[in-house]
């Protein structure tokens, strides 16, 4: 029952960073390496407003999501925009878009390394127990679930629900119909991918309330999201918050039962199970 | 073979000899560039054999290099050196076999995100091995000094060159680079298609093993940080890229002028390696797209056109 609970705290952010990759993926068609670099920029906000203004997290994430839109709309539209229009087929994009995120994701680190030092970063924000069925929990990661949930459900309802949300539903399933019924493809993708770059810096904002980071945490992060995101189905909500608490949980028990160290070998054990026998993701169709 | 191909072979092997009289100069620092060199030029070179045709990008590099560190640590006190280096490229090549099978079948991403981690994967579990065991690392004692790991270097770079060569011309390497231009064309046309990317990835994965196990008795002391540095896999695929992967020859121009900066700024500015890797991987998909032999290619093409003009 611990491990369920703490599992599904953890798989509920693990969700909020998987979502901002899908979008990235899902409809930009961009396979971001540079997510987990995001995430971490969301956490040292959220870490230097704290301890030098003790501003609230929860607050600062309505200061970090607009400034990750904006920075990461300006990455789409300078960097990978001339990528998306001289690449050939989906596979040489593929590629270009690969080598391009990891330079921008070592780029972020060397920054963060020569502006911040490579020291690990935490602070102590709501550090105090709660009790959920019998059991203690630490308050800020409860908090950062009920976070991560609020979110996560925000963005699945605004996806299905508005005009917006429909439109770059049809650009995720074929971007070449979309743009026969009038949906301007560029503009939407360079949203999506702005939007996806927001939901990870707020996601590392959240999680920075409970988990130790430093400078080069941030592969480790996009490696788990890309796990996720493959176990999901690539632009499924639903498959990647399911697959998100999986991870969660089965990552937790590895953790508690055999070993904490061992937790992005849970992971990989995981994945070769998806890509053996569901590579096309939890809720998907076999192609045909 | 054709005349052009003995000119080839020879100019090769005249290298080859002038690479090889390196140590005799005696100064510590150049022999331990020249290995350095020599390691990425095999490591490369392996690399851009089976990505540079199909264009799927191998992260995994480190993890085999480290496997076959390992490999000689612990076999070292039991079994005779020379026969480790096969063992090591034996494991290496079925790992590599395993990885490919349960990967290679479905689309390049898979594959990508797959080696990424694995490295780091593979040094957690060989650190949690060793913490069952209740031993940190292993001693790799022999008497094998610099030089000679640097001409055991160069003769497994010449084997791989040979090997390179010899795919190029057969079915195998035809089949690869229809891989690469189109999968579906190459599926149609009655191409095994994962075959023959699981059997170049074996080749690459071996490699990279018994690089590992050369390397292992200049380390001395292993331990799980210093036999899987994910670093490791970036700087060959840099290196690959920067020089071109379109011919045989084209990672070796990109290893040597990296190889020199890299140590350049490691030495100087130890926290900026991270930061010139970042650029380096800039620099290649905006300014030079297909490395210095695209480059090469691209001028020798214009010379030409202009010749026919006149």
């Amino acid at each position: 029952m611990d491990i369920l609970i703490t599992g599904l705290i953890l798989g509920g952010t693990y969700a909020l960073i998987a979502l901002g990759l899908n979008l990235q993926y899902g409809v930009s068609r961009i396979m971001n390496l540079a997510n987990g670099e995001m995430l971490v920029i969301g956490a040292f906000a959220a870490f230097t407003l704290f301890t030098v203004g003790q501003v609230s997290p929860l607050l600062t994430i309505f200061l970090v999501a607009p400034l990750a839109y904006v920075l990461n709309w300006l990455v789409y539209r300078i960097m990978l925009r001339p990528l998306v229009k001289r690449a050939k087929n989906r596979g040489m994009l593929e590629v270009d878009a690969i080598l391009t995120t990891f330079g921008l994701s070592f780029v972020m680190v060397g920054i963060m390394i020569w502006a911040f030092g490579g020291d690990y970063f935490s602070y102590s924000y709501l550090a105090r127990p709660i009790t959920v069925f019998g059991d203690n929990y630490g308050l800020n990661r409860v908090v950062a679930f009920i976070c991560a949930a609020v979110l996560c459900a925000g963005l699945f309802l605004w996806l299905n629900v508005s005009r917006a949300g429909m439109a770059i539903r049809a650009v995720a399933v074929s971007p070449e119909n979309a743009r026969l019924v009038g949906i301007d493809v560029p503009k939407l993708s360079a949203r999506a991918f702005a939007l996806g770059g927001a939901v990870t810096a707020v996601g590392g904002a959240v999680i920075s309330t409970f988990l130790t980071l430093d400078a080069s945490t941030g592969v480790m992060f996009t490696m788990k999201a890309l796990i996720i995101v493959i176990m999901g189905g690539v632009g499924d909500v639903r498959g990647t918050i399911l697959a998100a608490l999986v991870l969660g949980v089965g990552e937790t028990f590895v953790a508690s039962v055999i070993d904490p160290g061992l937790t992005l070998v849970a992971a990989y054990a995981l994945f070769i199970l998806i890509l053996l026998f569901r590579p096309q993701g939890f809720f998907g169709k076999k192609p045909t | 073979m054709k005349r052009a191909d003995w000119q080839n072979l020879g100019w090769g092997a005249a290298l080859l000899v002038v690479a090889a009289l390196l140590p005799l100069t005696g100064d510590g620092y150049l022999i331990s560039l020249g290995v350095s060199i020599a390691m990425y030029t095999v490591l490369a070179t392996s690399w851009a054999l089976f990505s540079g045709p199909t264009h799927y990008i191998s992260l995994a590099t480190a993890a085999f290099f480290g496997i076959g560190t390992y490999v000689m640590g612990s076999g070292i006190e039991y079994i005779n050196y020379w026969l480790l280096l096969p063992i090591a490229g034996l494991i290496g090549g079925v790992i590599a076999a395993l990885v490919g099978l349960a990967t290679l079948r479905l689309s390049g991403v898979y594959f990508v995100i797959f080696t990424l981690g694995l490295a780091e994967m593979t040094r957690q579990a060989v650190t949690w091995y060793q913490n069952q065991t209740g031993h940190k690392g292993t001693y790799v004692l022999t008497e094998l000094t610099d030089p000679h790991i640097y001409w055991q270097l160069l003769a497994l770079a010449a084997l791989v060159f040979l090997l390179g060569w010899a795919i190029g011309r057969s079915k195998l390497g035809f089949a690869l680079r229809i891989i690469g231009d189109d999968e579906d064309v190459a599926r149609h046309v009655g191409i095994n298609t994962a075959l023959s990317k699981v059997a170049l990835f074996v080749v690459s994965g071996a490699t990279a093993a018994i690089v590992g196990a050369m390397i292992a008795p200049r380390y001395i002391y292993i331990e799980p940080a210093t036999a899987f540095t994910p670093m490791l896999s970036f700087q060959v695929v840099i290196m690959a890229l920067l020089g071109g992967t379109g011919r045989l020859w084209g990672p070796l121009v990109g290893v040597i002028p990296f190889t020199l900066l890299w140590e350049a700024i490691s030495s100087s500015f130890l926290n900026q390696t991270t930061l010139l890797l970042g650029l380096s991987f800039l620099a290649i998909v905006y300014l030079l797209p297909g490395g210095f032999v695209g480059l090469y290619d691209r001028l020798r093409g214009r010379a030409k056109k202009r010749s026919a003009m006149a």
